[in-house]
């Protein structure tokens, strides 16, 4: 009998975990939008200098690494689009299929993937290590809540540099696939834009933009709500920091899923 | 004539971890310019009894009220009134790594106070002279002694001037000689600064030392509150053990813990 309730009673335990752990992000979601909004009434206002420079880690720090990413994702849907076109005869197609891919799916993917891994771990790094060393308790006795100070500002950039980073990483993708696949179609890469331009109607712009506003708010609520629950010292900060980039990564991909499901029906 | 308020009021207070109980309806009251000191060995609940009365754990049962209020039930603005009212040196220090020693000691001032950069600064560079830091105030916490830290973590505790100071572990891991001064310290503060300051220690020396009333913790539970001659002439086993550094004598049945085991990984 035992057996069988042991199973039972750690995916019990388990299902309970997920579920107070998504219930823990959501407050941490509605405290920290409602201390940006009307905290400067009770005394908790929005630390704008300390959202600028989180604007300046997550959005400017990684423009170099986003360019280059998104640069070879462009070059590589390139390659495959002119092969794959090219055996059923419909280069002319190459350029719709690669902006339609890029700001509609891989754009916004990419971006956030290589958010989460440099600024969601960096947030659950450095708010588990304050909260191992008491200094979120500390700002708390301060009279200073933590989740104004550490979280809002963060989320608030986040929500704001990742569509950025996103519109920034499609043009730059689309241009790496125009470098390659404009000779293959016989065209400039000046040509190849403008008829990029001229295929793109808002709407794909939007669909990247809309999915990459959701990434944020994972990336954000997983890296905080794993700082906040760091046990064990410096060894629980470095679980801490694994399981937030583990997570916002799977949670970005189904997410990903999901919505393009639902708004390519 | 009437005896003032007390500015902490414990009654009936219960916390639990998961199944353990740590604090089993702990009753005490700190009144206006006492020195508490609240002592017990490991575990005996202590640190958890501190983060109650500084509001970071709500109680399961009972309450803890500082300046009259209920912390557990009052409201966010009743919170940060009571909270600029309060100082607290962690036993770690708790100084926020990202900013250099003069920014950590002038948050308070920046986060509740209208007061000009020129004047947070003198303000801060003041307190941190208190506590002998003078100078200091360029370094980055990473850059002071273990004594420093704990120095630094005092001068933002009192950069707000509070009523009421809360010291957790203040001698532990330093040496006798600087443990010795901060001592003179916490003395100094309650002499020119008038204020109520309660310490949680283990450290039988210091606790003698600064304390005008002691309340000794074990396992949950207050012996007694009383006096340091109080303490010293208590003759209770648990108090005495604590006070001559007899271990806790332990029972094992080794039959019963054998069996224990088995069942554990069965």
């Amino acid at each position: 009998m035992e057996a069988l309730t042991r199973p039972l009673g750690k995916l019990g335990r388990a299902t309970a975990g997920a579920l107070s752990g998504m219930g823990y992000a959501a407050m941490l979601l509605v405290e920290s939008l409602y201390l940006s909004m009307v905290g400067w009434r009770i005394g908790q206002p929005l630390r704008l200098r300390a959202v600028l420079e989180q604007m300046r880690q997550i959005g400017v720090d990684a423009l170099p690494i986003v360019c280059l990413l998104a640069f070879t994702v462009g070059i590589m849907l390139g390659i495959q689009f002119v092969s794959a076109l090219g055996e059923f005869g419909a280069q002319s197609q190459v350029v719709v299929a690669v902006a339609k891919s890029v700001t509609r799916e891989f754009g916004a993917l990419i971006t956030a993937i290589l958010v989460a891994g440099r600024s969601g771990s960096a947030l659950a790094a450095r708010i588990g290590s304050m909260t191992v060393s008491q200094e979120v308790d500390a700002l708390a006795v301060i009279g200073i809540d933590p989740v104004r100070y550490l979280v809002a500002p963060a989320l608030i950039a986040m929500l704001i540099m990742l569509p950025l980073l996103t519109v920034f990483a499609d043009a730059v993708a689309i241009y790496g696939a125009a470098l390659y696949s404009a000779p293959a179609l016989d065209i400039t890469p000046s040509a190849y834009m403008l008829q990029t331009m001229s295929l793109l109607d808002p709407g794909d712009l939007g669909q990247g933009i809309a999915k990459s506003a959701v990434f944020a708010l994972l990336i954000t609520l997983i890296g905080v709500s794993t700082g906040f629950s760091v046990v064990g010292g410096a060894e629980g900060v470095g679980r801490a920091t694994t399981r937030a980039v583990v997570l916002s990564i799977c949670w970005i991909i189904v997410a990903d899923m999901i919505f393009s499901y639902f708004l390519n029906r | 004539m009437t005896a003032p308020a007390p500015l902490i009021e414990v009654e009936k207070l219960e916390a639990w971890y998961g199944k353990r109980r740590i604090l089993n309806g702990v009753d005490f009251t700190v009144h206006p310019g006492e020195i508490r000191v609240i002592m017990g060995g490991s575990g005996s609940g202590k640190s958890t009894l501190l983060r109650h009365m500084l509001g970071l754990n709500r109680p399961v049962s009972g309450s803890v009220r500082l300046f009259g209020t209920d912390l557990a039930t009052a409201s966010d603005r009743e919170k940060l009134e009571v909270r600029k009212r309060i100082g607290v040196s962690f036993q770690g220090g708790a100084l926020l790594t990202s900013m250099t020693v003069g920014d950590n000691v002038a948050l308070p001032l920046r986060e509740h106070t209208s007061l000009d950069e020129q004047t947070i600064r003198i303000m801060s560079r003041l307190k941190l002279e208190v506590v002998n830091l003078g100078g200091f105030q360029d370094l980055m916490p990473s850059q002071l002694s273990g004594g420093m830290i704990k120095r630094a973590a005092l001068a933002r505790a009192v950069v707000m001037d509070p009523r009421l100071l809360f010291f957790d572990e203040p001698s532990a891991g330093l040496d006798p000689v600087v443990s010795a001064e901060l001592d003179e310290l916490i003395l100094r503060l309650r002499d020119a600064l008038r204020m109520t300051i309660v310490v949680v220690t283990h450290e039988l020396d210091s606790a003698f030392k600064i304390a005008d009333t002691i309340t000794v913790l074990d396992q949950g539970n207050v012996l007694m509150t009383g006096t340091t001659a109080d303490v010293r002439a208590a003759d209770n086993e648990r108090i005495q053990d604590l006070l001559n550094r007899r271990p806790r004598e332990v029972h094992v049945d080794a039959d019963e813990y054998l069996q224990r085991l088995v069942g554990e990984t069965e």
